[in-house]
């Protein structure tokens, strides 16, 4: 006998096969990478939702690599990293789905997040962690421009997209050389390097930790309405410093 | 013939089931199944043995010693009935041990001195994938009837499946493990380069190629180098005399303000 959540899984296997390759994507990007967006624009596509990202993220809960449905859900993915706070940043550290079907009414727990968010056109997130038991890679987060609550049966996909996220993931490291990173996903850490070289950077300039460090470069970023990422880029090419005594 | 007990039976899939669901001991999972095996099927021992990553077979639990020894008796002597389970993927049974002398010449002696008249042995397999075999032994005149069988082998698919989940939760946590180790070492790197390019005042690029260069030349790995770096960013000795020739002739006025 099959049981309901076998046949939730085949379905969502199956769409996700059904969906077409981005043309975009090139031998150069990996199976991994490619695999998970697909998997984000099946996701949207079923739910439904107007959004669906995968951010894989570090123990730290730093959020490295994030594969989206479209552009600016790509976009939307980063704000809560950029901002250091958000559902998706909340599910990963409790290991369980937050959901937030109306992120007008959550202001108080993501002040920053929701304003940003409201203003990229979002209304619902909802946060599932892309994990297996004790092992944590991530979270899979579902967009919704109107404030509505996610039918039992979306709930049920939703965590299932999860879970084949986890499988996809896990089976591409399995591909990868020790130490390495696979399918495609090295190329797309390369997005984040200066945000960790200009971390290092101002740890050295300002005589503080690592951790202060990216605090002090996301209140710099947030107080000057830039983005964190753009911000990094000015600090490595020394076009920006956040030393108070030191003109850049 | 041994008459299952339907109501018997439900219990101990109903126990298999609670133990599978949160963390279990693997151990202690498969001790049951042997123990309820063993019960079920009245007057029988049973013995498990699993193959290890060689495809050599080990034993794993036993419903008491006497099978225990009877199954490591086996594995040491490359021979009986569990094995051939094992190698052929087909269940072998109701064998009486008197007539199978021709078959199992070391091993059928020593199981009639243990007292036992009887063996089944069930492959434990998922799909093609035979990993390792359930051995009942039955004493006296118990002897389980072929209408049993299909129920032993589901004792022995629920081992099976049992295994088979714990070993692919194990899998995905080594393949998380490697990924996030994979993922820290490249940030952990890119940290150090900007912790060294705003220490000697160079480009991060600059900064790689100095600590790539101090590594190589201290014989250590470039993680272990860029961790020292961020714990301490002047600890690496001799370090600045890495810097490229252009970036020497900086201003030394603007000290870093560590």
């Amino acid at each position: 006998m099959v049981s309901r959540a076998q046949q939730r899984l085949a379905q969502v296997r199956a769409l996700i096969d059904a969906e077409p390759a981005d043309p975009a994507d090139s031998a150069a990007d990996g199976a991994t990478m490619p695999l998970l967006r697909r998997l984000c624009r099946a996701a949207v596509r079923s739910l439904p939702a107007t959004g669906v990202g995968v951010s894989v993220m570090t123990e730290a809960g730093v959020q490295e690599i994030a594969a989206a449905s479209n552009a600016t859900t790509q976009r939307i993915e980063e704000l809560q990293f950029s901002l250091g706070e958000g559902p998706c940043i909340d599910a990963f550290a409790s290991r369980r789905p937050v959901l937030l079907s109306d992120l007008r009414d959550g202001g108080g727990r993501w002040p920053a997040y929701c304003v940003a968010a409201d203003g990229e056109g979002v209304r619902g997130v909802f946060a599932f962690p892309v994990q297996d038991g004790a092992a944590r890679l991530g979270v899979l987060d579902v967009y919704r421009d109107r404030p509505e609550d996610l039918s039992p049966e979306g709930l049920a996909q939703a965590l299932t997209f999860a879970d084949v996220a986890m499988t996809v993931l896990v089976d591409g490291q399995a591909g990868a050389p020790a130490g390495r990173l696979a399918g495609g996903m090295d190329k797309v850490l390369e997005n984040r390097a200066e945000l960790h070289q200009a971390q290092g950077m101002v740890m050295v300039q300002m005589g503080i930790t690592l951790t202060e460090a990216l605090a002090l470069m996301r209140a710099h970023a947030y107080a000057n309405d830039v983005d964190l990422n753009d911000l990094a880029r000015d600090i490595v090419a020394r076009r920006v410093s956040l030393d108070p005594g030191e003109g850049a | 013939m041994v008459n299952i007990s339907t109501r018997r039976l439900a219990d101990v899939f109903v126990e298999a089931a609670d133990t599978l669901v949160d963390e279990y001991d693997l151990i202690e999972f498969l001790q049951m199944v042997t123990n309820r095996t063993a019960e079920i099927t009245g007057a029988s021992d049973v013995g498990l043995l699993l193959a290890d990553q060689r495809g050599q077979l080990q034993f794993v639990a036993a419903s008491n010693e006497n099978v225990k020894a009877l199954e490591i008796f086996q594995i040491q002597n490359h021979e009986g009935p569990c094995l051939d389970a094992f190698q052929g993927g087909q269940p072998i049974i109701d064998t009486d041990m008197e007539a199978a002398a021709a078959r199992w010449p070391v091993f059928a002696p020593q199981a009639a001195t243990a007292g036992y008249r009887s063996v089944h042995a069930l492959p434990m397999r998922l799909r093609n994938d035979v990993i390792g075999a359930m051995g009942i032994f039955g004493t006296e005149s118990s002897r389980l009837g072929r209408g049993d069988i299909p129920i032993v082998q589901a004792l022995a698919d629920v081992a099976t499946i049992g295994l088979l989940q714990e070993r692919a939760i194990h899998r995905a946590e080594i393949l998380s493990e490697q990924l996030q180790a994979a993922l820290n070492s490249r940030i952990v790197i890119e940290q150090a380069k900007g912790a060294v390019a705003q220490l000697h005042h160079v480009s991060v690029d600059e900064a790689f190629l100095m600590l790539r260069h101090y590594a190589r030349s201290s014989q250590r790995r470039l993680g272990d180098v860029a961790h020292q770096v961020l714990a301490d960013p002047s600890s690496l000795a001799g370090l600045e005399l890495l810097r490229p020739a252009h970036a020497s002739t900086a201003p030394a006025d603007d000290e870093p303000t560590r």
